[in-house]
C-alpha cells in the first residue's frame, strides 16, 4: 500500500541525502562456496556503534535453494522515485531484489516489519526470467524511472548477448528486455545512468560461458573479455555509441557516474591491463554532446616472489592490483578503489575528476601482502578489499573480501577466509580502519553490502 | 452557462490539478535546475499548460459528440462509471505513462502533460461541472428536446470552460514552480508531497457520485 508522504529515505538531491542519519544496519549477501548442499543467505549486520551487538551478524535469512551465488542486489525503490516526470514518491523502500548470479533465480526479500528478520516474499525462477526477457545471470539492480532495472550477463544458453531487463516496481514481475536497439553491444556487466541527460552507461565483463568456470587465460590473452563502455539513450532505449578502452584493457566492470544529475561524467574501474598487469580508473565525460573516455588513474602491479603466487600468476612474477570494485561518495568528491590482488584500499579526491589525488590508503589481506587487521594484528588475512560501500554522509566505508567463487579459487587457492571491515573516512580526506569492527565469517563468504536507508551506490538522484 | 458557481468551480479544479507535483510544476522546477536557469522554468510552463488543456479539451469534445447519440441521463451514468473506475484504478494501482525525460523539447513536454492529465482522469473530473450546468440552466419550455441537452453542445461555452480551467491550472503550476525554484527549494518535497493520488482517487469517485445526483 502506498504511503501518505514520501518515504523518508528518499532525497531530492545527493546533497540532502548526505544529511541522512547514520545507518544502524547493513544487509549483506552471503555466499556458500562449499558445494555442501547448503544455501546462500542474506545476513543483517549491526553497524550501530552504540549497540551491544555492534559489528556482529544479528539476523540471517537462508535462500530456498542451494547454489544461487548471491552477489549484487538492490532496493525496490530509491530516491529516483522523486522523478519529476515519472514520480512514485509514495512507494516504500522496503524490498531487496536479490539475484543469484549463478542460478539466475531472483529473490524478493521484505525488510519490514523487522529489518533484523527479513523474509523472502517472492522468488522468480530462471525459467520465468528466460521466457520473459531472454536473459540469465542477473547482476546489478537499480531502481529508476518507470521501474526496476537489472543487468544480466547473458542468454539462458550461457552465451551473449547480455543486457538489461525491467521489473515492475510493485508486483516484481519481469517485464521484458529493456533494449529496443542494442547496436554493437554484446557483453554486459554493470550499468547506471545520468538521469539529467537521459543517458545510460553499460560496461562489459564476459558471457556466463566465459566466466563461470573461472578466468580463462586463453580468452584473456586474446583480449576476449570486455573492454568497452556503451552509451545509450535511456528514453528511447537505443544504443548510441561504444567507447573502446583498447583491447589490452580487460574487464571493464564497475560504473560510478556523478551523483549530481547535472554533471555528465563518471568513473569506470578496469581490472587488469595485459600490457603490464596494472589496473586503472577511467573517466567518461560529455563535451558538446559527444562522449569520450580517458584513463585518469593507473595502479601498477607489484613485483613478487613466484613461490608466493598462485599458479595463474606464477609466470608473471608480480601481483596485479585487480581493481574489482569502486565507489563514489555522494558529494562526488571521494572515489574509493578496491585492489583485491595487492590488498590495498585507496581513497582519491576527485573534486577535479580529470586529476584524481590519492588521499588515503589502507592495506588489508592481499595475495602476497596478507596484511592483518588492527583488531587481530597477528593474524594474516587473505582475500582483499573488494565489495565496497560508502555511507550517505561519506564518513563510513565498509568492505568485504570475496569476489566470485570460481575466481576466488584461482587467486586465493588456499580458500578465502571471509571478513567484513569498516573504515572511518575524514571529510577532508584520509582513511582509518575501525579497530572495533572486524567481522569474521565462518562457512559463508560476505559479498555486497547494502546499508539501511540507502548508500552511495543504491540511489539515483533527480535534482542537483 | 448561467450558473455563477460553475466558472469558479472550473478554475478551482484547474488549481487543484496544478498543485499536484506529479502534474507539472515539479517538472518545470527540475528542468530549471538542470539548466540552472529560471527562464527554463518559465519556458516549460507553456507546453505543460497546453498539454493539460488539450487533455481536458479532448474529453469535453468527446462528451459533446457522445451527447449527439446518447440521452443526457445515459451520458451522466457513463461519465460516473468512467470516473469511478478511474478512481478505483488510481486508488489501487497507480501507473504512469512511459513518457518523458530531462532532455525534452516543446512537443514532447506537451505530450507528457497531456498524458499525465489524461492518465489521472483530469478531463473527466471537469465534465460533471458542464453536465450540472446544463441540467439546471437550459430550460427551453418550447422544446422538450432541449431540456435534455447540456451546455456541452455549445462549442464556445466549452472552449471558455477549457480556457478557464487551464488558466487556473497554469496560475497555480507557475506560481508553485517559481516559488519553489526561487525560494523554497526541494527539501519541502520530503514532507509536503502528500499522496495526492489517494486524495485524487477519492475525488474522482466522489465526483462520480455527484454526477449521478445531478
Amino acid at each position: 500500500m502506498a504511503l501518505l508522504r514520501p518515504d523518508p529515505t528518499f532525497y531530492p538531491s545527493p546533497k540532502m541525502a548526505m544529511q541522512a542519519p547514520p545507518e544502524k544496519l547493513a544487509f549483506l549477501a552471503m555466499l556458500n562456496p562449499q558445494h555442501n548442499g547448503r544455501p546462500d543467505a542474506l545476513a543483517v549486520v549491526d553497524v550501530d556503534p552504540a549497540s551491544s551487538s555492534y559489528s556482529q551478524v544479528v539476523g540471517q535469512v537462508e535462500m530456498p535453494n542451494a547454489g544461487d551465488e548471491l552477489h549484487h542486489f538492490g532496493w525496490n525503490a530509491c530516491s529516483a522515485c522523486l522523478s519529476p516526470y515519472a514520480p512514485h514518491a509514495h512507494l516504500e523502500r522496503r524490498y531487496l531484489i536479490v539475484p543469484g548470479l549463478r542460478s539466475s533465480r531472483i529473490h524478493i526479500i521484505d525488510t519490514k516489519p523487522d529489518p533484523r528478520q527479513p523474509q523472502i516474499v517472492k522468488v522468480i525462477e530462471p525459467e520465468t526470467l528466460a521466457e520473459r526477457a531472454g536473459y540469465s545471470r542477473p547482476h546489478t539492480v537499480h531502481c529508476g524511472p518507470w521501474g526496476i532495472y537489472v543487468s544480466a550477463l547473458g542468454s539462458p544458453s550461457g552465451d551473449g548477448p547480455g543486457g538489461i531487463f525491467m521489473m515492475d516496481q510493485e508486483t516484481f514481475d519481469v517485464l521484458g528486455q529493456w533494449e529496443l536497439d542494442r547496436g554493437s553491444q554484446y557483453l554486459a556487466y554493470d550499468f547506471w545512468w545520468h538521469l539529467g541527460y537521459d543517458t545510460m552507461i553499460t560496461s562489459e565483463w564476459g558471457t556466463p560461458n566465459m566466466v563461470e568456470d573461472g578466468l580463462n587465460p586463453e580468452i584473456l590473452l586474446k583480449s576476449g573479455y570486455g573492454h568497452m563502455l556503451h552509451i545509450w539513450d535511456l528514453r528511447r532505449r537505443r544504443h548510441l555509441q561504444a567507447l573502446d578502452l583498447g583491447s589490452e584493457q580487460q574487464f571493464a566492470l564497475e560504473l560510478r557516474p556523478a551523483h549530481d544529475p547535472t554533471r555528465a561524467y563518471g568513473f569506470l574501474g578496469v581490472v587488469v591491463s595485459l600490457k603490464d598487469l596494472s589496473a586503472s580508473i577511467w573517466l567518461w565525460h560529455q563535451d558538446n554532446g559527444n562522449w569520450g573516455v580517458q584513463k585518469v588513474i593507473e595502479i601498477p602491479a607489484e613485483p613478487a616472489d613466484p613461490d608466493k603466487l598462485p599458479p595463474i600468476l606464477k609466470d608473471f612474477k608480480a601481483v596485479p592490483p585487480l581493481v574489482t570494485d569502486i565507489d563514489l561518495s555522494l558529494d562526488d568528491r571521494f572515489l574509493y578503489v578496491s585492489c583485491w590482488g595487492t590488498g590495498e584500499f585507496q581513497q582519491y579526491d576527485v573534486s577535479d575528476p580529470f586529476k584524481p589525488k590519492l588521499t588515503g590508503s589502507v592495506h588489508l589481506g592481499g595475495i602476497v601482502r596478507q596484511a592483518s587487521h588492527p583488531a587481530k594484528p597477528d593474524q594474516a588475512l587473505n582475500g582483499g578489499p573488494q565489495m565496497v560501500e560508502v555511507s550517505r554522509d561519506g564518513r563510513r566505508v565498509y568492505f568485504t573480501n570475496s569476489l566470485y567463487a570460481s575466481w576466488d579459487e584461482q587467486f586465493y587457492p588456499e580458500g578465502i577466509r571471509s571478513w567484513m571491515v569498516k573504515l572511518d573516512a575524514d571529510p577532508q580526506g584520509g582513511l582509518q580502519l575501525d579497530s572495533d569492527f572486524f567481522l569474521e565469517f565462518q562457512d559463508l563468504r560476505g559479498h555486497q553490502i547494502r546499508l539501511e536507508g540507502g548508500d552511495a551506490s543504491s540511489d539515483s538522484y533527480c535534482y542537483p | 452557462m448561467s450558473d455563477g458557481w460553475a466558472w469558479p468551480a472550473l478554475f478551482l479544479l484547474g488549481a487543484y490539478h496544478g498543485i499536484n507535483p506529479g502534474m507539472g510544476w515539479l517538472f518545470a522546477v527540475a528542468l530549471g535546475m538542470q539548466e540552472k536557469s529560471r527562464q527554463a522554468v518559465g519556458r516549460s510552463l507553456l507546453p505543460i499548460a497546453l498539454g493539460h488543456g488539450l487533455a481536458i479539451g479532448l474529453v469535453v469534445v468527446f462528451a459533446g459528440l457522445a451527447q449527439v447519440v446518447l440521452p443526457l441521463g445515459y451520458l451522466k451514468i457513463s461519465v460516473a462509471l468512467i470516473l469511478f473506475s478511474f478512481g478505483l484504478y488510481i486508488f489501487f494501482r497507480n501507473r504512469h505513462p512511459r513518457w518523458g525525460g530531462m532532455q525534452i523539447g516543446f512537443r514532447d513536454l506537451t505530450i507528457w502533460s497531456f498524458l499525465m492529465a489524461s492518465a489521472h482522469g483530469a478531463g473527466f473530473m471537469v465534465l460533471p461541472v458542464l453536465l450540472a450546468v446544463s441540467a439546471q440552466g437550459h430550460h427551453f419550455p418550447a422544446s422538450e428536446y432541449h431540456v435534455h441537452m447540456s451546455s456541452l453542445e455549445e462549442p464556445l461555452t466549452n472552449l471558455l470552460a477549457i480556457l478557464i480551467h487551464t488558466t487556473g491550472y497554469l496560475v497555480v503550476t507557475g506560481l508553485v514552480a517559481l516559488v519553489v525554484y526561487e525560494k523554497l527549494g526541494l527539501a519541502l518535497l520530503r514532507k509536503a508531497w502528500l499522496n495526492l493520488d489517494l486524495l485524487w482517487a477519492i475525488a474522482l469517485m466522489a465526483t462520480a457520485c455527484f454526477t449521478l445526483l445531478l
